[in-house]
């Protein structure tokens, strides 16, 4: 009787991240594109043209670099928020908050010089990010409300505060009824470093460097990454984990504020309601499927940010409703989180009923465990 | 106020709470079964997408109204593939399933957007609708509504008096427990994550259906996330889903009253009522107290071989 057992691994799979990202790829490539045979759309050329769209050429790859900015500095906060087992999905709504902050300076002080306006216009935008993520974290420690569902409500108001300050105080006279603000001044707008790329990219540079020495280097810093590990141990371990929490998710609204000071100021130069493009959601993305490794969640970026400019591509050649992009994403994060499973464990042959002989067999699994094995 | 104002109101009320006590009710028995399934906001989605498409083309809401549960059944096994098969992290694997859900029907539906389709339509229930007060509000409502007046009842009598609903409540609270009992704990999150879909499901079908007779992008506005809400407040039990439910129908009723009425309070300010409310109405419930935690298991996979 051949049968198959499943048993856990006793070190992880080596490059197992590696190969199943670009399994998962590929499975959630082959998914998309039969959702798109179904629709009769031409799919081997779609994927083509995702390609061509993104990362083909000079100004496929400026958008991408371009879009792949808000969403590096979302995710690094959420993939701090995630280490430490702190569910914040509120990156969309602190981005909301964070465009409204910076907009704010720009409107109560549009006299200032630029070297005193932009430094404000950052405070402003951590400050407003930074509460709006602070409020969740506080009732979670204080209330025990659930973070998950607290930051996703507040991702509602944020966005429904924005529309109500550009379709009313904030509204521009001379829009002709569009909701918008008006144009900011020169000072308040981030210039370009170089070609399109505007000096966000410096920002994220800056605020990558700075996270990582401060995880690596510092004790916080430590004591955030072990807390995450295990809550309970960093308790008895008296480390400050209320303090802990209060701060990822603080870090993480600020960053997110300033991806949406950022987007406001150096892409549309004022603030209108189509600033919140999503890139709050697919941070998430970017945070599970990068973990807290900084690199990764630059490289994941860039690649998230690609599939959004290659499904543009795809809308203008195709017709293909923009909602593929979300698509993509979601059974991106399906299948890696699926395949995930095969870093932790393995399939083995049984070659009969008695298995207690397998050497590799991992500390956790029990005797006589084939019922719970996969049967050929 | 009148009682000709409050009438319509409280009718108003039952009617956009019935998707909301669908969805909740259909959470909270996959969550009974221990697998915390976030992507309720995708299912409830693709549901009414399916439900819409079925109906627009068969002409019959009945069956689009099974396919809707079908759908997200569907969906909600997508999410049992990831949790028990492969073991992946259920918070994540929720929100992808949402994620992927508004995409597919935004995908799916939007050579659709704006096309009117057949439904449920209001009735008067016989001899019931002619109590004062009561009637006018309870039972001149389309057939879903009083399918949901039964639908609690019947959750609580299949959770506390059928052996499978002792079974799910066991692979909720105590998995190794229930699998010594010579149950499977593995089977009763499958039909924990289905049928919670199908239910869930319906609640969408509700949107497309009965609450308006069209489809349109993103018609469920995060009544999906507010069922994820009501569970916790309701303690897991469902009668205190139907007052949630019918809370928060109330507060999107009378939002949608005031505006009508040209409330001096700009439109984006009355819609955060709900997103508030949900707030709020949580930090009310405190979970402290016997019978009231989750259980146990909830979110827990169980370890192949177990």
């Amino acid at each position: 009787m051949l049968g198959f057992r499943i048993a856990k691994r006793q070190e992880p799979l080596r490059w197992g991240s590696f190969f199943i990202f670009f399994a998962a790829l590929a499975l959630s490539l082959g998914i998309s594109c039969m959702l798109l045979a179904i629709q009769g759309k031409p799919f081997m050329r779609a994927l083509f043209m995702l390609w061509d769209g993104a990362f083909a050429h000079d100004y496929a790859l400026e958008d991408t670099a371009l879009k792949s900015i808000p969403i590096f500095l979302c995710s690094l906060g959420v993939a701090v928020c995630f280490r430490m087992q702190v569910w914040n999905i509120g990156a969309e709504g602190q981005f909301a908050l964070g465009a409204i902050g910076a907009t704010w300076a720009v409107l109560s002080f549009p006299n200032l010089p630029a070297w005193a306006l932009m430094p404000f216009m950052f405070f402003c935008a951590a400050v407003a990010g930074g509460l709006w993520a602070a409020v969740p974290a506080f009732l979670r420690l204080r209330m025990g409300l659930n973070e998950i569902i607290s930051t996703l409500m507040f991702n509602y108001i944020g966005i429904l505060l924005m529309e109500y300050l550009v379709y009313g105080v904030w509204k521009d006279p001379a829009s002709f009824g569009f909701p918008m603000t008006v144009i900011f001044p020169d000072a308040a707008i981030i210039g370009s470093l170089f070609g399109r790329i505007h000096w966000g990219a410096a920002v994220c540079a800056v605020v990558a460097t700075l996270l990582s020495v401060f995880l690596r280097r510092t004790r916080l810093g430590f004591e955030l990454m072990a807390g995450g590990e295990n809550p309970r141990a960093a308790r008895y371990a008296r480390m400050p984990y209320g303090f802990l929490v209060m701060l990822v998710m603080v870090v993480c609204g600020a960053l997110a504020g300033w991806a949406g000071l950022i987007e406001t100021s150096a892409t549309l130069n004022r603030l209108q309601p189509n600033v919140l493009a999503g890139y709050g959601y697919t941070a998430i993305v970017v945070a599970w499927l990068a973990r807290l490794r900084i690199v990764s969640i630059a490289m994941y970026s860039i690649l998230l940010a690609g599939l959004r400019v290659g499904v543009e591509n795809l809308q203008l050649e195709l017709q293909v409703p923009a909602a593929f992009a979300g698509i993509m994403q979601g059974l991106l994060l399906i299948t890696v989180l699926a395949g995930q499973f095969f870093i932790w464990y393995e399939i083995q042959r049984v070659p009969g009923a008695e298995t207690s002989g397998k050497g590799k067999k991992g500390a956790s699994s029990t005797d006589g465990s084939a019922d719970g094995g996969e049967r050929s | 106020m009148s009682l000709e104002l409050v009438i319509p109101i409280l009718a108003a009320a039952i009617q956009s709470g019935t998707p909301i006590l669908y969805a909740t009710l259909g959470e909270m028995l996959t969550e009974r079964s221990g697998v915390l399934n976030l992507g309720v906001e995708g299912m409830m989605i693709f549901g009414a997408f399916g439900a819409f498409l079925f109906t627009y083309f068969s002409g019959n809401p009945w069956l689009g109204l099974f396919m809707a549960g079908f759908f997200a059944g569907m969906l909600g096994l997508v999410h049992g593939v990831v949790c028990q098969v492969f073991q992946g992290n259920q918070v994540v694997s929720g929100l992808a399933l949402t994620i992927l859900g508004v995409g597919l029907a935004d995908y799916l539906g939007t050579p659709y957007v704006g096309v009117a389709t057949q439904g449920f339509y209001p009735f008067d229930f016989p001899v019931l609708s002619a109590i004062p007060l009561i009637g006018p509000v309870f039972f001149r409502q389309d057939a879903l509504v009083y399918i949901s007046y039964l639908l609690p009842l019947l959750f609580w009598f299949f959770m506390n008096r059928t052996r499978w609903g002792l079974a799910v409540a066991a692979a909720g609270e105590n998995p190794a427990a229930c699998a010594a009992a010579g149950l499977s704990p593995r089977l009763m999150r499958w039909m924990g994550v289905f049928w919670g879909g199908f239910l869930v499901g319906l609640g969408g079908a509700y949107m497309s259906l009965a609450y308006t007779h069209l489809w349109t992008n993103n018609m469920t506005g995060g009544r999906g996330w507010i069922a994820v809400a009501l569970v916790i407040f309701a303690f897991w039990r469902p009668g205190r889903a139907v007052f949630g439910a019918y809370l928060f129908g109330g507060i999107m009723a009378f939002q949608m009253r005031l505006q009508a009425m040209g409330a001096t309070l700009p439109s984006s300010l009355l819609l955060m009522l709900p997103y508030a409310l949900t707030i709020v109405v949580l930090l009310f419930s405190s979970s402290r107290g016997k019978g009231r935690a989750a259980p146990a298991a909830l979110g827990v996979n169980i370890e192949p071989g177990e």
